[in-house]
């Protein structure tokens, strides 16, 4: 095989090609909003609605129903149970959260593993790129053209938070307002890209593009487009290896996001 | 409005029981006023209500629009990659149009402020890598572009190099001279002389007047406490300073 054809493969397969193009765009969003999930902190936030959305997938899947329908509404689920058992001050925000998440996990799995479940829980768990339809694609690109949007339409208020709480409050910026919309960005990527990269390892997309960039971005924006670039390329080499290889798909896709933010921390330091 | 910032009767708190109480206070249009208390001594929370960020728990707070804050350097995040003009230019989401990028006109106000505050030549320098008193100017020109009547600043003079504090001081003079009303907090009995106004809070308020009359013993040992430690006797306002704890 030629390089060209290596190349080229992948792109002439319409499995491939969808599969390419869903990384692309996924990864175009994912890889630049990732800045503010590790910015913020919310890398607990997102496996926990990530994980916990598991039970809406799986009534989707039973049901015959689309599993963007099942994600939202399981994320919306999710979010709500998180929420309440967060509240809790006897046991606290984070293992309240830990508590509910694998609650919901467990129903998943009950449901996932009935006799009446389709055999189609590894790519629920794992994700399937290979196996996106059209409509998961028209998912990916509105989530990149709405999605990015918003990030470019909230990107100084964002920045004057980030940098300055009270400060930013004093300009006249809602610091609450701001944070739920950054929640419900995450809570529509994770839904969204859960269909390609499946419940375990979404994280990988929304959290590794910007802990490989980080340190070598001047700015904000910078970080965000280099994040993008990155987590498109590191998508498309997963697919690449997984197509060339014949090993799982969603899984190749994460180990590349993983190996590009061990680069990124491990490599000399050379600021752009 | 007569008064630039008027406080009656408040008592705020975080939730529970006010941590500060009884403070009733009228500042005019452009004088420049010194908070002054130890740590924990409701400074801080003083601004959090005045900004709006901390509701009444019983009295009321006006202010003349919405104040400026400038908060101490340590509070901002100085791991976030942004530039001194970045953060100048900050101060103009306060006029609307945060959802676009910064206009032309934004831009020259940002840097004509790093340049008032003698930081024009740091415009591009990462704001995390400035020193003490250079953040701290920053952060006064994105107050001046946020373009405000009333200015609180906490604690702008707690680890400045000598340059910067005064050039920080002359810059409070020329705020102030162009109608605007500072709130300045410290720990600093002795910069406080250099106030039109001093308010003395101790989780309540112990005084409130010219620096003469706010700064005599009683009310300085009121507000301070055991922290007060006298190293002359040659008058009060000279007499006094107080030990900064680290808390």
């Amino acid at each position: 095989m030629d390089v060209v054809d290596f190349i080229l493969d992948p792109w002439r397969s319409g499995i491939g090609r969808n599969a390419l193009l869903e990384v692309l765009l996924l990864g175009a969003f994912c890889g630049a909003f990732a800045y503010w999930v590790v910015s913020e902190r919310l890398a607990y936030a997102t496996e926990s609605l990530s994980h916990g959305l598991l039970p809406g997938l799986v009534i989707a899947a039973l049901a015959g129903a689309p599993l963007l329908l099942g994600a939202a509404g399981g994320a919306l689920a999710a979010a709500a149970l998180i929420a309440l058992a967060a509240r809790d001050e006897r046991i606290g925000p984070e293992t309240g959260t830990a508590v509910a998440v694998s609650g919901l996990l467990g129903v998943g799995a009950l449901l996932a593993l009935s006799p009446d479940a389709p055999p189609r829980l590894s790519e629920l768990l794992f994700g399937d790129p290979l196996g996106v339809a059209r409509s998961d694609l028209v998912a990916a690109g509105a989530l990149a053209l709405l999605g990015g949007t918003a990030l470019v339409v909230l990107h100084r208020p964002l920045s004057a938070l980030a940098f300055d709480e009270p400060g930013s409050r004093a300009l006249g910026l809602r610091p609450g307002l701001l944070r739920a919309a950054l929640l419900i960005l995450l809570a529509a990527a994770v839904t969204v890209a859960v269909q390609g990269l499946g419940n375990l390892l979404v994280l990988a997309t929304l959290v590794a593009p910007a802990v490989a960039v980080r340190r070598y971005a001047s700015t904000p924006a910078r970080a965000m487009l280099a994040g993008s670039a990155g987590a498109a390329l590191a998508g498309m080499a997963g697919i690449y290896a997984s197509f060339h290889a014949g090993a799982a798909a969603g899984a190749c896709v994460a180990l590349a996001l993983c190996l590009l933010a061990l680069a990124g921390v491990v490599l000399p330091l050379r600021r752009a | 409005m007569s008064s630039a910032v008027a406080v009656e009767g408040l008592a705020v708190g975080y939730g529970g029981a006010p941590v500060l109480r009884d403070v009733s206070f009228s500042v005019p249009p452009a004088r420049s006023v010194c908070v002054l208390g130890p740590n924990g001594g409701g400074k801080t929370t003083l601004f959090r209500a005045l900004t709006g960020e901390l509701r009444p728990l019983d009295g009321r707070v006006q202010v003349d629009g919405r104040p400026a804050y400038v908060a101490q350097t340590e509070r901002t995040r100085l791991d976030f990659p942004v530039s001194a003009l970045d953060v100048a230019l900050m101060g103009s989401l306060a006029h609307g149009r945060w959802w676009l990028p910064a206009a032309r006109q934004e831009r020259d106000a940002a840097r004509a402020a790093l340049e008032r505050v003698g930081l024009a030549d740091e415009e591009a320098s990462r704001f995390g890598e400035l020193s003490g008193g250079q953040r701290q100017r920053v952060l006064l020109a994105r107050a001046i572009v946020q373009d405000t009547p009333v200015l609180l600043l906490d604690e702008p003079l707690a680890g400045v190099d000598p340059a910067s504090a005064e050039l920080i001081s002359a810059l409070f003079d020329e705020l102030r001279s162009e109608g605007r009303t500072l709130l300045v907090s410290t720990h600093d009995v002795r910069s406080a002389r250099r106030f039109d106004l001093v308010l003395c809070l101790s989780r309540r308020q112990v005084a409130f007047g010219p620096p003469a009359e706010a700064l005599d013993q009683a009310s300085l040992e009121a507000t301070y406490g055991s922290e007060l430690i006298v190293i002359d006797d040659d008058g009060p306002l000279r007499a006094v300073t107080v030990q900064h704890h680290e808390h």
